[in-house]
């Protein structure tokens, strides 16, 4: 029985197995969400995938700011007649049951009208009766069932972002005329003279003129805007020689069919921009239910609570909170502002803003920073300053978060793109000025034959095939990319930066050893049941490693506010908590350590250390060769000594580091470097936005990590010096393409040069080059993929 | 021979008509979320096959 898994979510039970309808159940929490899925009639839950819930957690007063109807309006999308529409974050869902559940929602509540699901972005869209069922009401029901909603800061101070649907509307009128002008050129391919082509020729032409109008107008518009952004600032980007082909292929075509020289060129135009297109479409590969852009606002909650002054409690706006205001912060709650406690047992776990690894007590009249999470009872606080001129929130004001890293790169296509425009160019000239005086009646034509066969689709097309292909296979991998330029930077990066806390370190517990005397299973059993009652993040965590016993109600329990917990069962007295009080002198030392005592005498201590990650020794020696490291660590040096035990070689490693320093130490490296900066928590942030390329570590993927160009699965960090290799690797495929597309240019600027050029050579010539290209990319950078697969396998 | 711009107006029109169908199936948001609707439409039938499911297992209990 100890080796059964809980039905409801796959975790194994343990001795303290909740046994209900013939099933096991971890905890009463996921029998409880057993229950009222039974009830309901939605077993089907655990039909569709097996174990696939989540434990509810403890929400209690978590939503009363959802009672505020200022902050409720504005999460709304739709209220009206006593129905009321909202979307909500939905952060656990992950699989099949999931999305069936949610949408099944009108069978927990009959005030639920509908709900729709929207997997990708994790999102579940609900519309509900409002007389019968409020805002906060659903929150708490959707948490009861282990579906707790996110509801951040960001959501509510954000204008509903629209879809931006434009690429897929030029793709689509680019294949559209393609389709047809290819139609309608083909009868003039085979050069036949007949008397009903003859006749019917002009006007399939205009209808080809027409069908060309909407791509030239429309759909190549990027193009022409980003290449006017480039020559006004000097700059000649890929996009100029591109502007400039489809600019001559139109006017030339359009030329040709007016004074009746030829069928024109429109075949190859928007076959062109409908190639260049398609590659801009495979490049945006975006991960919706990731986001890269956070700030501290997609972490803070939107509502508080305060105190009033008749003592009373009020749910108002986090932006409301004003300087001298008293506010109540419960259990796993965030400290919005920086203040002054008041009254209450703080225990603060900084680590996501500092990277502190410890979670400190703090007592009454201490002063706390905004972003730290409070674990343990309600605390009562006074506001120092708002939520933005808090010292955490200040540092979204530095400089480096207002940068746009990838507008200020030089993509090697738009490197290659200068040199390619003044070849055309200088080609084009000679070869113009060549007929000029040979047969001045050609010399138009080769000019603007050049300029059209030079057109750089290929070239354009490397980039977008090879990158977003990796951007795909790193993304299989664990390793999301905010957009294919990262993988452009990353290629060129030499310097790693590492946070500490929570990047090399796992979040998910310490590693706890004891130290001290053995004890007897009685006293293990009544370690234990004490333990169990007692609500300290220590505690809870040495709950959870030691070894489960048999549940005893206690005799007695008391719990001493920043000392330590006492249980007493029988004639035997259990007591556990800071040195001092279980009546010991050891204890002084930096580490975390909570000590125990049985019947009053000293047993021993349990300390906790935090665990580091698996491979990383591997990792680092594989990088040592190639890149120079260096450790940031918010964190004390405590840990110096055991990392420099790890890593055995010359490795620079810098502690206490603010977030600003690491900032500052970012922006100092990279005057002579390219810098990487791994890291995980708001105390990174601006290191990460600093950085060429900032990678955020995240256990779960799903949920909050701050704004950077990356963002990492924990369990692939070993995995980090491949996929560096293999960024680099693209950036040989995309050189060897290059090579390619000119041979196809030189063939086709032969025919140019010479005069001979005819549509159907260049109608030939571009999707050739093009889909060669294409075929030759995919394949090589899956091949590279696949040797990457089969190394992290082995 | 003049049938042919009768022909060629009425593939441009049938042409027209399913690029207004794309663009309209864009704009409804359609593709917004590929994944979702992929999963929704096997759920119906999972559900009335669990219900039997359960009501023979009654059955049989009963039985």
């Amino acid at each position: 029985m100890s080796s059964s898994t809980c039905y409801h979510c796959g975790d194994p039970c343990g001795r303290t197995a909740v046994l209900f309808d013939e099933k096991n159940f971890c905890c009463n929490g996921c029998k409880t969400v057993y229950e009222i899925f039974h009830k309901s009639g939605l077993e089907g839950y655990y039909d569709l995938e097996s174990a696939a819930g989540a434990t509810p957690k403890e929400v209690a007063n978590k939503f009363d700011f959802l009672e505020n109807p200022e902050v409720a309006e504005k999460l709304l999308d739709f209220n009206e007649d006593g129905i009321q529409v909202v979307e909500f974050h939905i952060p656990h869902m992950h699989c099949s049951s999931c999305i069936w559940v949610l949408e099944n929602l009108n069978r927990l509540s009959s005030f639920i009208k509908s709900s729709q699901v929207d997997f990708p972005k994790r999102r579940a869209r609900i519309t509900f009766d409002s007389e019968g069922l409020n805002l906060k009401e659903l929150a708490i029901l959707l948490a009861k069932i282990g579906y707790e909603p996110s509801i951040v800061l960001e959501d509510y101070s954000q204008a509903k972002k629209k879809v931006d649907r434009n690429l897929i509307y030029k793709l689509g009128v680019a294949g559209f005329s393609f389709g047809n002008v290819m139609l309608l050129s083909f009868p003039e391919y085979f050069e036949v003279q007949e008397y009903w082509l003859d006749q019917y020729k002009t006007f399939f032409r205009w209808l080809m003129f027409s069908f060309s109008l909407p791509v030239v107008f429309y759909a190549s518009q990027d193009y022409f805007t980003s290449a006017f952004k480039g020559l006004r600032s000097k700059l000649l980007n890929i996009d100029v020689p591109i502007a400039l082909g489809i600019l001559t292929l139109f006017i030339r075509s359009t030329v040709d069919i007016v004074f009746d020289l030829g069928s024109g060129f429109f075949d190859s135009l928007t076959g062109l921009v409908f190639f260049l297109l398609v590659g801009r479409f495979f490049q945006q590969k975006t991960y919706a239910h990731l986001s890269f852009e956070r700030d501290y606002k997609s972490y803070f909650p939107i509502g508080v609570t305060r105190v009033t002054d008749s003592d009373g409690e009020e749910n108002i706006e986090i932006y409301r909170v004003k300087q001298g205001d008293r506010l109540l912060v419960r259990n796993q709650e965030i400290i919005p502002v920086d203040c002054i406690l008041i009254h209450g047992r703080a225990q603060i776990d900084y680590s996501f803003v500092t990277g502190e690894s410890e979670s400190v007590p703090k007592s009454s009249g201490d002063k706390l920073f905004a972003g730290g999470k409070q674990l343990g009872g309600v605390l009562e606080i006074e506001a120092i300053k708002s939520v933005s001129q808090s010292y955490l929130t200040q540092l979204w004001s530095n400089s480096a978060f207002a940068k746009n890293k990838a507008s200020e790169f030089q993509t090697l296509t738009d490197a290659i793109g200068k040199r390619f425009t003044i070849a055309v160019l200088t080609i084009a000239t000679i070869a113009t000025s060549y007929w000029l005086w040979q047969d001045p009646s050609k010399a138009l034509n080769v000019f603007t034959a050049v300029l059209i066969i030079a057109c750089p689709c290929a070239i354009a097309l490397a980039a977008p095939f090879t990158l977003g292909n990796l951007l795909r296979i790193f993304g299989r991998n664990g390793f999301y990319l905010k957009d294919t330029n990262t993988i452009e930077r990353l290629a060129k990066i030499d310097t790693v930066v590492f946070d500490k806390t929570g990047t090399l370190t796992s979040n998910s517990g310490n590693t706890i050893v004891y130290e001290g005397m053995e004890l007897t299973d009685d006293e293990a059993s009544l370690l234990k049941n004490t333990l169990r009652a007692s609500n300290h993040p220590l505690s809870r965590e040495l709950y959870g490693i030691l070894e489960s016993c048999q549940i005893k109600t206690l005799d007695e329990f008391s719990e001493h506010t920043g000392k330590g917990v006492k249980g007493k069962l029988g004639q035997h007295t259990m007591k556990v908590g800071s040195a001092n009080y279980v009546g010991t002198q050891e204890g002084t030392r930096t580490e975390t350590s909570v000590h125990i005592s049985a019947d009053e005498n000293y047993k021993g201590r349990f300390v906790f250390k935090s665990k580091y990650r698996e491979g990383l020794v591997t990792l680092f020696k594989g990088l040592m060769g190639n890149f120079s490291l260096v450790i940031l660590s918010g964190d004390n040096d405590g840990e110096r000594k055991k990392l420099e035990k790890m890593f055995p070689f010359q490795l620079p490693m810098f502690f206490d580091q603010k977030p600003e320093d690491k900032l500052k130490f970012i922006k100092k490296s990279q005057e002579h470097a390219n810098v990487l900066m791994v890291g995980d928590g708001l105390n990174d942030a601006g290191a990460l936005a600093q950085s060429n390329v900032g990678i955020a570590v995240s256990e779960n993927v799903n949920v909050f990590s701050p704004a950077c160009d990356a963002i990492l699965d924990a369990g692939k960090l070993t995995g980090l010096a491949r996929f560096l290799k293999l960024s680099q690797q693209s950036i040989g495929i995309i050189k060897l393409s290059f090579l390619l597309s000119l041979c196809y240019n030189v063939v086709g600027l032969y025919f140019a040069v010479t005069g001979q050029l005819k549509p159907v050579i260049a109608a030939i010539l571009m999707p050739l080059s093009s889909i060669s290209i294409v075929v030759f990319t995919t394949i090589a950078t899956n091949y590279i993929g696949s040797k990457f697969k089969t190394k992290t396998e082995t | 021979m003049s049938v042919i711009y009768v022909l060629l107006s009425i593939s441009v029109c049938v042409a027209i008509v399913f690029f207004a169908a794309f663009i309209f199936t864009v704009r409804s948001g359609q593709y917004d979320d590929s994944y979702t609707p992929s999963v929704r439409m096997l759920f119906e039938d999972e559900l009335v096959d669990t219900t039997d499911k359960n009501n023979n297992q009654n059955k049989s209990q009963t039985e």
